[in-house]
């Protein structure tokens, strides 16, 4: 496993991989049937659930409307607190700000909060081409970064890791980066959480440099918001001297009240707890503006677009980014489960990450392309999105994109993109399967010609219908289509004009048909 | 009454079973059905696999063809769902994209219309037991798109439990998707046969006689699983269950 997204194959071939690997997807099942079956439960106690959703909805789109306000308000209150703001339009320029911000501190290590927005811009090879090591702090982004691996989860990235997998990882590798584990190490959690706990306190009482993202930020306070549930977060935020924090700018939600609904709806959505056990917040420097000693004398807010904006532009992608990073629709999906994290080829795994990669990255490359049709549209990520994200409308969306092209913007500029490369022969199919189910003469020719091969039916299919016959018998062929039994049972009341079907024209003058009782619906 | 069916693609060619045991049930309920010649496919597969351009005359035919009726039944959540949730979405972008409302107007006059067979016997016709007789241990699955979609609940369930000589049993993780997904079960092959593989073990380790669903897609696709296995369990549409009686059972 290497540590990069880089050159990925396409999805199907990375998750035949995964299907194939039994201890990844026993682990992966009954880690994802755990969570979503506690999340159910945690949900279900919300009686206005429902109201909730639709609120966090609601905000988010306001919100997004109004970015560009809502973001100066928010530099203007975080600069009044004694924090300095910096504006990074792609992941090469967010990495250039933190990197010369933590070597013009002289120091050569930081800890790190974890951060999707970090891993999106690499930004800890980024600092490690810069010489500066990059502790993660966080259970399980350790076990991923001592495991020289990639996370698979947004929430849990090492899901895909059992507990005997991740004490040879400690065991073999912790000695390489600080305080080794102890002797005779076992797979007890609780030993295992001892050991990570002793490693990372050498590390949080020796850092001068501290790297968060943040899950919200006020605009109308300049308060940044780290969700987590460890603690680790909060030693990050409060010892050393220098916070660097690095947000994607749709994080942004306008006040403080705002917050009383994500305080519900996130912490129940991602780990079925019905209160965040850290919830740490923090304005600037703080009142005092850091001169009391308590807490950093040094913040810097690095807001991240790579690719934001271009995905605001778009009308029906530009859901995507209400996501707040909940991992609901990853532990729902019968996709991820048995595809895993590493398939999707980004660190936006799952439903999600089915949309948001092929949109912050465009849909040059394959894996990004082949993004969009990882998943069978059956709506588990929509019904559990907190902030009611339409994944599958956003999926079809997408694959218009890559089928057919398209208007897109891209670095703030709308541009008309090129279908996709590989998808001729389908589009070749399709164009063929329309002209034939838009002439329903010529279809009941073919339906008849089915039946007549009947006897025919091989076992497998050549070509692409091997796709088919691999794993599935073909069904039986009917002697008849429904049409020709339709036409000689009840056909002398429906005396069907041949000539007139076969120009494909409803017979718009047969009389007394539907008395229009329009109800409606009961 | 008098209802227009709409059989979809599908069952015209591979499961005429399906559309006749409609007739049938439909006919016994008092209902008389008519069949449109015009209709054809509702242009799911297009659609969902990114053809968008490519579905816009199937929403036409379709939409034409079913015009000046109240009632269109269709035997498909899917199919159902693709009418009424999708079409109105094809037909705002194609407004959006300067091409007129035509296709808009379309679609909102034809959704209200559209009802998947559960929806309309126990909606409209306001009935849950049909008369039927099916001396058989039978599950059901729910698919995605009448589940999630038309949010169908337990209106087949309730079917099902009113068949004199029916025993229903619980299918484990029903609501789970079984893989089949349109293209996805040949874009993704692994995957769907992976999915397909643990509902046909759930529905199989249930003992039933009868895997049962409202979609003959997800069963075309599970079925062919459960041949490929030699396993005895058999698939069967919903409607051929609803259809039976003592006289006529199911083909």
């Amino acid at each position: 496993m290497t540590g990069t997204f880089i050159g990925m194959p396409a999805f199907p071939a990375a998750a035949k991989e995964a299907v194939g690997n039994e201890v990844l997807r026993a682990n992966l099942r009954r880690a994802t049937h755990t969570i979503r079956d506690k999340r159910a439960r945690a949900v279900a106690e919300l009686a206005d659930w429902d109201r909730l959703r639709a609120a966090g909805k609601a905000v988010k789109d306001h919100t997004l409307r109004h970015l560009d306000r809502y973001l100066l308000e928010l530099e203007e209150a975080v600069t009044a607190a004694g924090g300095v703001v910096h504006w990074a339009a792609d992941a090469e320029e967010a990495n250039r700000i933190v990197t010369g911000l933590v070597l013009a501190t002289g120091e050569r290590e930081v800890v790190k909060v974890k951060s999707m927005a970090t891993q999106e811009i690499g930004l800890n090879e980024a600092l490690e081409a810069a010489g500066i090591a990059a502790y993660e702090t966080d259970l399980a982004e350790l076990i991923v970064q001592l495991g020289h691996d990639r996370p698979s989860h947004i929430l849990v990235p090492a899901i895909h890791r059992n507990r005997a997998e991740i004490r040879d990882v400690f065991a073999a590798e912790m000695g390489a980066w600080g305080r080794p584990a102890p002797e005779g190490l076992g797979d007890d959690p609780r030993e295992l959480a001892e050991a990570a706990r002793l490693h990372l306190r050498e590390k949080f009482l020796r850092a001068k440099v501290a790297v968060s993202g943040a899950n919200f930020m006020v605009a109308e306070t300049g308060t940044l918001v780290v969700f987590e549930s460890e603690g680790n977060g909060r030693m990050c935020l409060t010892l050393p001297d220098t916070l660097i924090s690095v947000v994607g700018i749709e994080k942004v939600v306008p006040t403080f009240r705002d917050l009383e609904i994500f305080l519900q709806t996130l912490p129940r959505s991602s780990t079925a707890e019905r209160m965040n056990p850290y919830t740490s917040m923090w304005t600037g420097l703080g009142p005092s503006k850091g001169a009391d000693g308590d807490g950093p004398s040094d913040f810097h807010l690095v807001l991240l677009d790579n690719g934001r904006t271009d995905t605001l532009a778009d009308e029906v992608g530009r859901q995507a980014l209400r996501c707040i990073r909940c991992s609901a629709c990853l532990n729902v999906c019968p996709v991820y489960e048995r595809a895993g994290g590493h398939a999707y080829g980004s660190v936006y795994p799952g439903p999600i990450g089915a949309i948001l990669s092929p949109q912050l990255r465009g849909t040059g490359s394959e894996i990004d392309a082949s993004l969009p049709y990882a998943s069978t549209l059956c709506g588990a990520c929509y019904e559990v999105c907190p902030v009611a994200i339409d994944i599958p409308e956003v999926l079809v969306h997408l694959r218009e994109r890559v089928v057919q092209g398209g208007p897109v913007t891209r670095e703030g500029i709308r541009v008309r993109i090129r279908p996709a490369r590989g998808h001729a022969a389908e589009r070749a199919a399709m164009r063929a399967a329309r002209r034939l189910l838009d002439h329903p003469g010529a279809l009941r020719a073919g339906e008849r010609l089915l039946a007549r091969a009947r006897r025919l039916r091989p076992r497998r299919l050549p070509g692409p219908g091997r796709a088919w016959t691999d794993s599935r018998a073909l069904p039986e062929l009917p002697a008849e289509p429904f049409r020709d039994w339709w036409a000689r049972e009840r056909g002398e009341r429906e005396r069907p004009d041949r000539a007139q079907q076969d120009r494909g024209e409803p017979d718009r003058e047969r009389p007394d048909r539907g008395e229009p009782d329009r109800g409606g619906r009961a | 009454m008098r209802v227009a069916l709409f059989v979809t693609c599908v069952n015209d060619a591979l499961y005429p079973r399906t559309g006749i045991a409609v007739v049938r049930l439909l006919e016994r309920l008092g209902v008389e059905v008519d069949f449109p010649a015009a209709q054809s496919c509702c242009g799911q597969p297009q659609y969902n696999t990114g053809y968008r351009y490519e579905t816009e005359p199937l929403v036409r035919r379709t939409a034409a063809a079913f015009e000046g009726y109240a009632y269109v039944v269709t035997p498909s959540g899917s199919c159902a769902a693709m009418i009424r949730e999708h079409y109105p979405r094809i037909g705002r972008k194609a407004a959006a994209e300067g091409r007129g409302g035509e296709l808009a107007e379309a679609a909102a006059s034809l959704g209200p219309r559209v009802y998947e067979l559960t929806e309309f016997l126990v909606d409209v016709l306001g009935v849950t037991d049909v008369g039927a007789y099916f001396p058989h241990t039978v599950t059901y699955h729910p698919s995605c798109h009448g589940l999630r979609g038309l949010g169908l609940g337990d209106r087949p369930r309730r079917l099902l439990a009113a068949v004199k000589g029916l025993e229903l049993v619980e299918l484990p993780g029903a609501e789970e998707c079984c893989g089949f997904g349109g293209t996805f079960s040949v874009k993704n092959p692994d995957l769907s046969a992976a999915m397909g593989g643990d509902k046909a073990g759930s529905a199989a380790a249930t003992g039933a006689d009868f895997l049962c669903g409202a979609d003959n897609s997800c069963l075309a696709h599970l079925d062919g699983i459960l041949r490929r296995r030699g396993a005895p369990l058999r698939t069967l549409h919903l409607a051929e269950i609803l259809a039976a009686t003592e006289e006529e059972p199911p083909a």
